[in-house]
């Protein structure tokens, strides 16, 4: 298991990682999800050793490692950039840690033919990486990272630098090749769907904090605040001020929105309340979905379905809706909320309510 | 936080250390010893006090060296900066062209110091000298032993010669380091070649550039060799830097302590400089 | 703005092409409206980017010349070409502030002083940047460096195309929602024509009126967003758009039914294809659905991607994708119904014409 224990870096004053708590356990796979600059890859360094945290601890097993270097530690590493090492065989690449740990012949070779089958690279193992597609560089620095059966293995958003495509197809083997060793598995991304497509768990990160960690649906279906929400949402999330009272959630412009059943217990008084894209349609889904008057910005076609840019009362909110919708930019209309869905944070940002497990 | 591997650690910078007060701390301290003191060679030693600091700076001879290493520095870096950044803009940045102007470069750089003055030496002497012979032939009255402007045109071109490549390399690499893109922009937004330079090149190129003034300058404000061996400090004494000052000093009248005080005013000069230079530069980053 | 004319064009970087595999760009010939906003979509070395530099002149075709407006331009060079090109990495010139970022390509055009403070200033409002004029362009994010590389485009006013190289691919996901719908509102409100190159096929479907996508070199179907992914012309198209791609079944093609395995799937008209060829049906996951009618499939697994679940199963031994909504459950028994409007048949990786 790895401990971080109260963990912070700070550079010239400033927090680049504030005061962290983390426990990962052995055969887990963590994503760590912010946008860029959120402290992702700065946490990453202290967990690896190759920075020395500022103040706090790092536990392995127990054992307190805040001092050792990355070299006397069993971390493996791979990047957004593919590096391999450019004049080797993809099999010496792949075979390279074993034969540095000293491995004899027999081990490597069954080792380097496992890790291949599984990252589909037994064709290219006599090639040379600069030989290879972006997508076999970096299954070639994944397999290096596998072999050499670390105890740990720090992912920084390996997958940025590839095609959409090839992107979607890694996605669905990492999963599988990293439930079969017991390793631990930190996993950087920019993206909400990639942490959903990965699964394991999830910390979100936000300027240098942790907002939440947690089974990544979790984190995803009950944010413990808004800023946890907003980051784990892509489209942005949906959101608008309201008043909380007996009619209702009453919005600056008058309207109100029916109160749904999660939310009856909240204190009356002013709330964000927070919502996905596709909770707003064009046509009422049910008959307590509530009406609300909204201009159009922008439509956006996706193949089956459609983005709806939308403004109202000032909010930019984007709407999800099936089949193909082009409503020309600054159109008044009218679309429907259905508020069985809507999630609501108090004025300090905390979760006032569960609601995206209430359906 | 305990780390006792931070112990072990200096066990380990030890040796360097000793190296270190060997081969630095210690010979400098002998100059500081000479410097407060007067001996006459037999193994006794007066103290002096600062006296030798106060002759050293009231003497013409010490500023006009040091005027004219000024003078020398500020000349050679108003020729070789631009003339550097000159050539490295029109070096080719793909195909064969590449590695050849590369080593074409980097020759006169593998030369040693002495052998660049024995070059130059013979090169410019009027009977033998390829230069000097024919530029008499031309009817240009040259003779860099006699006349002091000669002398000094001719250490300049042999420091321009010699150390113009390394402003080159140095900008050749900031150079390469621009992506594509920002040319094609560039040619997109109908930039003039000049603007190509004023708005893309030198920003890129402006820390390389930090660095080869800061090199070039200290270089060529310690340049010893090259004109002790072309012209030995003449004609009289119209080419006797402080370096050169300071050998004579000290190994020609073996004025000991007088050198020694220079040597330590020459040192603090360069320091103070490179501090100059160093805080600029670091400012520099900062701001980025 | 002009109407793009790409006439016979071939591009090859080797010096004499022989075979068809020579060509990097095989043959386009096509005609591409005056305000269009078109994608050019395919994975790396699909040769996306080799058509885009011979749109801005930095590469001269093999063969074929490139026409705007009618006016041929192949033998131009870029600057001559009047044309604006926002990169994959922000170009911004840093030492600037970002109205003189802006001013630039005026300036260097020898625009009047007072014109130039004009169309500035337009275009600092369109790109959202005004209250940012006189800061240094440097200290910048990098959404805000793309929309100044933007705005030099649309800050003159003679630019006959403005060309996107992979422009999101260093925005964060938030910002690249808010990019993409403030380029397509400036598309609607001022009608550039714009050729966008990427290989994320959310940005081209979302972004564009047409999307090319390139296979191999080659143009392997020009169509709007709804028929790439209605009728995707090559087994390629139905796989690379759609997010899982298409299904894509082994079957046997008799009358208007085909067969999967032991099972029957009817079709809505019989298609006929050449007897030999390798016939595929496809159909994508959005038109699968499961319930406890239709035919039985193997559950394998289901990823739960918030919005909605992606369901992997075996559907006579073969791997099938289906989406289902975030609230549906899945029956112990479950089984499946392929929508008719949704099935494509496929003969050697073409699509048949259904009746045809």
């Amino acid at each position: 298991m790895l401990e971080l224990r109260n963990v912070e870096k700070v550079v010239a004053g400033e927090h680049h990682v504030h005061p962290t708590n983390l426990a990962l356990e052995r055969g887990t796979l963590n994503v760590l999800l912010g946008p860029t600059l959120s402290g992702k890859t700065s946490l990453m360094r202290l967990m690896a050793g190759l920075d020395r945290p500022t103040g706090g601890s790092i536990h392995f097993d127990g054992k307190d490692v805040t001092g050792v270097r990355v070299q006397d530690r069993n971390v493996a590493m791979v990047y957004q950039q593919f590096i391999n090492y450019p004049a080797m065989t993809v099999y010496e690449n792949i075979a390279s840690p074993m034969r540095i740990a000293g491995r004899d012949k027999a081990a490597i070779d069954r080792e380097v033919r496992r890790a291949a089958d599984l990252l589909k690279l037994t064709p290219y193992l006599d090639r040379t990486p600069l030989n290879l597609s972006g997508g076999q560089q970096q299954r070639t620095a994944l397999a290096r990272a596998l072999v050499k059966n670390a105890s740990l293995v720090l992912l920084d958003e390996p997958l940025a630098n590839l095609d959409y495509k090839l992107r979607e197809e890694l996605r669905l083997e990492l999963p599988k090749i990293f439930a079969e060793s017991g390793t631990i598995f930190v996993y950087a991304t920019t993206e909400p769907t990639e942490a959903l497509l990965l699964g394991g768990n999830t910390a979100t990160l936000s300027q240098g904090r942790i907002t939440q960690f947690g089974r990544t649906i979790d984190v995803y279906r009950r944010p413990a605040d808004l800023l946890t929400a907003r980051t784990f949402a892509d489209p942005p999330l949906n959101t608008i001020e309201v008043g909380k009272s007996e009619a209702g959630l009453v919005t600056r412009g008058g309207e109100v929105i029916a109160l749904p059943p999660h939310l009856s217990a909240v204190p009356d008084g002013p709330l964000t309340i927070a919502f996905q894209p596709h909770h707003l349609s064009l046509r009422p889904p049910t008959d307590t979905a509530t009406r609300l008057p909204v201009t159009t910005l922008v439509s956006e076609i996706g193949g089956s379905e459609s983005f709806v840019h939308v403004d109202f009362l000032g909010n930019r909110w984007v709407m999800l809706e099936h089949g193909v919708h082009e409503i020309a930019p600054d159109r008044e209309i009218e679309i429907f909320l259905d508020s069985r869905h809507v999630m609501a944070f108090g004025t300090d940002g905390r979760a006032l309510s569960n609601a995206r497990e209430d359906v | 936080m305990d780390k006792p591997w931070n112990n072990k650690a200096w066990f380990l910078v030890l040796p360097v250390l000793l190296l270190v007060a060997f081969s630095a701390i210690v010979p400098l301290m002998t100059v500081v010893n000479y410097s407060v003191q007067d001996t006459f060679g037999n193994n006794e030693f007066f103290w002096a006090g600062t006296d030798w600091f106060r002759d050293i700076l009231h003497s013409g001879r010490f500023w006009d060296a040091l005027g004219r290493n000024l003078i020398f520095s500020f000349v050679v870096l108003a020729i070789q900066i631009p003339l550097g950044i000159f050539i490295a803009l029109n070096m080719p940045k793909h195909g064969i062209g590449v590695p050849v102007c590369l080593v074409l470069m980097a020759l006169p750089l593998l030369i040693p110091w002495n052998v660049v003055g024995t070059i130059w030496q013979v090169f410019g002497r009027v009977d033998i000298g390829f230069l000097g012979h024919y530029l008499r032939v031309l009817g240009v009255d040259y003779n860099y032993t006699q006349d002091p402007v000669d002398a000094w045109a001719t250490v300049i071109i042999m420091d321009v010669w010699h150390w113009t490549s390394l402003v080159v390399l140095l900008c050749y690499a900031g150079l390469v380091s621009i992506p594509d893109a920002y040319y094609q922009a560039a040619k997109i937004d109908g930039a003039s070649r000049w603007s190509v330079f004023r708005y893309i090149q030198l920003p890129k190129m402006k820390r390389v550039l930090l660095i080869a003034v800061l090199l070039r300058f200290m270089d060529s404000f310690m340049i010893y060799t090259e004109p002790f061996v072309v012209t030995g400090g003449g004609p009289g004494n119209s080419t006797t830097f402080l370096s050169i000052d300071l050998v004579k000093m000290a190994v020609g009248q073996f004025d000991l302590g007088p050198a020694a005080a220079m040597s330590i005013i020459y040192f603090l000069i360069i320091l103070l400089l490179s501090w100059v230079f160093y805080t600029v530069m670091t400012s520099h980053d900062t701001q980025r | 703005m002009a109407r793009i004319t790409l006439d016979h064009i071939r591009h090859a970087y080797g010096p004499k092409p022989s075979a068809e595999k020579d060509y990097a760009l095989k043959e386009v010939h096509h005609q591409w409206e005056d305000g269009g906003a078109y994608a050019l979509l395919g994975p790396s070395g699909c040769g996306k980017t080799t058509l885009l530099n011979i749109i801005s002149g930095l590469l001269t075709p093999s063969e074929g010349r490139i026409l705007f407006d009618g006016r041929d331009v192949t033998r131009l060079p870029t600057e001559s070409r009047n044309i604006a090109q926002v990169f994959q990495f922000p170009v911004i010139y840093d030492t600037m502030t970002v109205y003189d970022n802006l001013a630039f390509p005026l300036r260097n055009r020898k625009v009047p002083e007072a014109e130039v403070d004009r169309r500035v200033r337009e275009t600092l409002a369109m790109i959202d940047l005004v209250d940012w004029a006189d800061r240094k362009a440097r200290g910048l994010t990098a959404d805000q460096k793309q929309k100044i590389s933007l705005g030099r485009g649309l800050v003159r006013s003679d630019v006959n195309a403005i060309l996107f190289d992979e422009p999101l691919t260093v925005i964060d996901p938030h910002m690249k929602w808010i990019l993409r719908s403030q380029l397509k509102r400036l598309h609607q409100t001022f009608g550039h024509t714009m050729v966008y190159v990427t290989h994320d096929q959310t940005e081209a479907l979302t972004f564009a009126e047409k999307v090319v996508v390139m296979y191999e070199g080659e143009i392997v179907q020009i169509g709007t967003p709804v028929e790439l992914f209605e009728k995707p012309r090559h087994t390629f198209v139905g796989y690379f758009i759609g997010s899982p791609g298409m299904n894509l079944l082994p079957a046997e093609l008799s009358g208007a039914s085909a067969t999967v395995g032991r099972q029957t799937i009817p079709l809505s008209s019989g298609p006929t294809v050449v007897p030999e060829a390798r016939v595929e049906l496809g159909i994508r996951p959005e038109y699968v659905r499961i319930g406890r009618e239709g035919l039985p499939i193997q559950v394998t697994k289901v990823e739960d991607v918030g919005r909605q679940k992606i369901v992997r199963a075996l559907f006579e031994g073969v791997p099938l994708a289906a989406i289902i909504s975030e609230d549906q459950e899945i029956p112990a028994d479950p089984r499946v119904v392929f929508e008719p409007h949704g099935i494509n048949i496929y003969a050697d990786s073409w699509r048949v014409e259904a009746g045809g």
